[in-house]
């Protein structure tokens, strides 16, 4: 991959992921995260895997991020205030980030066996050769995740929902209920709506 | 001239430095959730990175599930985000303090 | 290298214009065959310098539609809401509409040419894994929307906004579906090898178009295609008689321009999709790369030349009539209540996308083909 290449799509990474702890905004979080997963996933098909970073697209921007969206208008969250959390809580975070980092590229730059970019065959990250090493090496890998999807799925829509009757009746008694069981209802709809997403993450594989 | 793998590994060590940071400073949940999922993405992009460098492919099926899993936890996390909320109507992790001393 | 670069350049522009040209087109074609359908005139008042009605000809609106109506969208006001997010707001329509017409660029527009020694593939960009990258810009196209309705600080927008997302994640997997069964009968990601695929005949005058081999395939795609364009009848998000204008509440002149065209680039792009995958794209029946070999046995020899040229009218000529099939079903069908909608999406698209794929699957694995 040519050198200005990565240096571009590495200096969007940091800007976007420096946004995504620094803004005040949740959806603008939101949406320095999406630019920072873009940009992953370009970075991915320039190193080859070219499956990889079109799924990083597909289901991480095109579904997880749509999810916290969801979530996000569910809650109502706003712009925060100024004063959030301790200043010695940012200022040690801030420290042990760079010291974190530091350490890392000292690690990297020191190691000599790692070295450069050999050319690789257009196979290399096609879907074919994944799919031959799934479906073969990692097979009950693959099952126990589409095992684990599901679990997710149970998880989070019997975590999320509103805590009412069990039975399946209607319940005049409770008028949240009965209110909740017509076809408006802005958070009935983001609750089913984020159980579709969920589906959705899972769907896509 | 091409880029060497240890760029790579770098961006993808600055990009998980950022990550915890996030976690660290942020106190409102659902930013550190976000985080939380720049951390796994640094991750991923360092597995695929390797991939690209010792010629297998195993990286990239691990990123494969790596991604999966990042999926199913988001949900559960935002699930449990979202009933925390309805107790508290609030997503400040600070205020979920019951169980402190 | 360069010239390389010169001719993906060249290629882009073209499909580009081409694309929004027949975006363009079909606002005239919504106009008066509405108006057509719903026993009226439509719109038929505007000329220019009264040239038309001097030479006696009947006016068919196009200026009205393709020159007025332009105008009057980016000669509006341009208004933000008060309290809503200005960078969101703005960026939102361009969001919106970027995914789908980069989508055009894998979309293969007729066979390949051989100029000046170079091997010229009459699309915008030969990706070996064109299906993903449209999958992918499908799961992107949905922030636009999402944006534009979160953004407007209207709770009515911000209800079409979620109504459109919901919608929008729900078909995508539906379309999804459709996409992979058709991957998996040509066995490539790439379109101009299905494209190509679909060359040749069965009993010797039946073209081999994918629609006769996956006609469920088909049927979910073109429904899915329609309900992530939310045209009508899955049109509840914008729910023009219900919630004021759904997410396009609050965008007004050169804004909500842009959203119209991503409806009708999004209209373009369903009918290309389906042209491509299920109908041939540039294939001709009986027509082969040395000319036409009839199905009584008669041969026509053509130039390679025109038999390209003649793949590429054919492709826009079923383009065109997928597109006015949709306007079709737009102008006929009455609006689908939500949880119809969302009803419609998951126990019966999804569920017969699956079957699908796996009768295709079996019959692969025991067919071999």
């Amino acid at each position: 991959m040519p050198l200005w290449l990565f240096i571009f799509l590495g200096a969007l990474a940091v800007i976007s992921a420096l946004g995504v702890i620094l803004q005040r905004n949740p959806v603008h979080c939101l949406m320095a995260l999406v630019m920072v997963l873009l940009d992953i996933a370009l970075l991915y098909i320039a190193l080859g895997a070219v499956t990889v970073g079109f799924l990083q697209a597909i289901v991480y921007v095109g579904a997880i991020m749509i999810l916290f969206l969801f979530v996000i208008w569910l809650l109502n969250l706003r712009a925060e205030v100024r004063s959030e959390g301790h200043l010695a809580l940012k200022f040690f975070g801030a420290l042990g980030a760079s010291a974190l980092t530091a350490e890392l590229w000292v690690f990297v730059s020191e190691s000599r066996r790692t070295g450069g970019l050999t050319e690789r065959s257009p196979q290399f990250g096609s879907i074919a050769s994944l799919a031959a090493s799934i479906f073969s090496q990692y097979l009950v890998a693959f099952e126990v995740t589409s095992i684990l999807l599901l679990v997710a799925v149970v998880g989070a829509i019997a975590l999320a929902r509103r805590p009412g009757p069990v039975t399946a009746g209607r319940s005049e008694s409770l008028p949240a209920d009965a209110a909740t069981r017509q076809a408006g209802g802005v958070r009935q709809a983001g609750g089913v709506r984020q159980a579709g997403g969920v589906r959705q993450a899972g769907g896509v594989r | 001239m091409t880029a060497p793998i240890s760029y790579v590994l770098i961006l993808a060590a600055a990009i998980f430095a950022i990550g915890v940071a996030g976690v660290l400073m942020r106190r409102n949940a659902i930013v550190m959730l976000m985080s939380i999922e720049l951390m796994l993405n640094a991750v991923n992009l360092t597995f695929v990175g390797l991939s690209r460098r010792l010629g297998s492919v195993d990286g990239q099926v691990i990123v494969f599930f790596v991604m999966t899993v990042a999926a199913a936890e988001a949900a559960v996390g935002l699930a449990i985000i979202i009933s925390a909320f309805r107790n508290r109507e609030s997503v400040n992790v600070d205020e979920f303090n019951l169980m402190r001393w | 290298m360069y010239l390389l670069l010169l001719i993906g350049g060249i290629k882009a522009i073209i499909v580009l214009l081409m694309m929004l040209n027949l975006s363009a087109i079909l606002l005239w074609f919504e106009r008066k065959g509405s108006a057509l359908i719903q026993d009226r005139i439509g719109a038929n008042r505007a000329n220019l310098l009264g040239i038309g009605k001097r030479l006696g000809i009947p006016n068919l609106g196009i200026v009205n539609t393709l020159i007025a109506d332009s105008l009057k969208m980016f000669t509006k006001e341009d208004f933000v809401p008060d309290g809503a997010d200005r960078f969101l707001h703005g960026l939102a329509p361009f969001l919106a509409l970027f995914p789908v017409l980069v989508t055009f660029a894998v979309v293969p527009i007729g066979d390949q040419i051989t100029l000046f020694g170079h091997v010229i593939q009459l699309q915008a960009a030969d990706l070996d894994d064109a299906a993903l990258y449209i999958l992918a810009a499908l799961g992107v196209g949905v922030y636009g929307i999402a944006l534009g309705g979160w953004a407007s600080n209207n709770r009515w927008a911000l209800l079409g906004g979620i109504r459109a997302t919901a919608q929008m994640i729900s078909y995508e997997i539906a379309m999804s579906l459709a996409i992979i069964a058709m991957v998996a009968t040509y066995g490539s990601l790439n379109l101009q090898e299905i494209v190509r695929a679909q060359g040749g005949v069965w009993f010797g005058f039946l073209p081999r178009w994918g629609v006769l081999v996956q006609p469920v395939a088909f049927l979910v795609l073109l429904t899915a295609g329609m309900a992530e364009s939310k045209r009508v009848p899955f049109d509840l998000p914008e729910g023009e008689s219900e919630l004021v204008a759904g997410y396009f509440t609050e965008y007004s002149g050169g804004k909500q321009a842009v959203f119209m065209l991503t409806d009708f680039a999004e209209v373009t792009l369903v009918a290309v999709l389906i042209t491509t995958l299920f109908f041939g794209g540039w294939q001709v029946p009986w027509l082969y790369p040395d000319g036409f070999h009839l199905p009584g046995g008669a041969h026509l020899e053509m130039a390679r030349w025109l038999v390209v040229i003649i793949g590429v009218v054919a492709f826009m000529i079923k383009a065109v009539i997928f597109c006015c099939f949709q306007i079709l079903i737009r102008w006929t069908l009455p609006r689908f209540r939500y949880d119809q909608l969302m009803r419609l999406g998951w126990k019966v698209l999804v569920p017969a996308g699956l079957a699908n794929l796996v009768v295709t699957a079996v019959v692969i694995v025991v067919g071999g083909h």
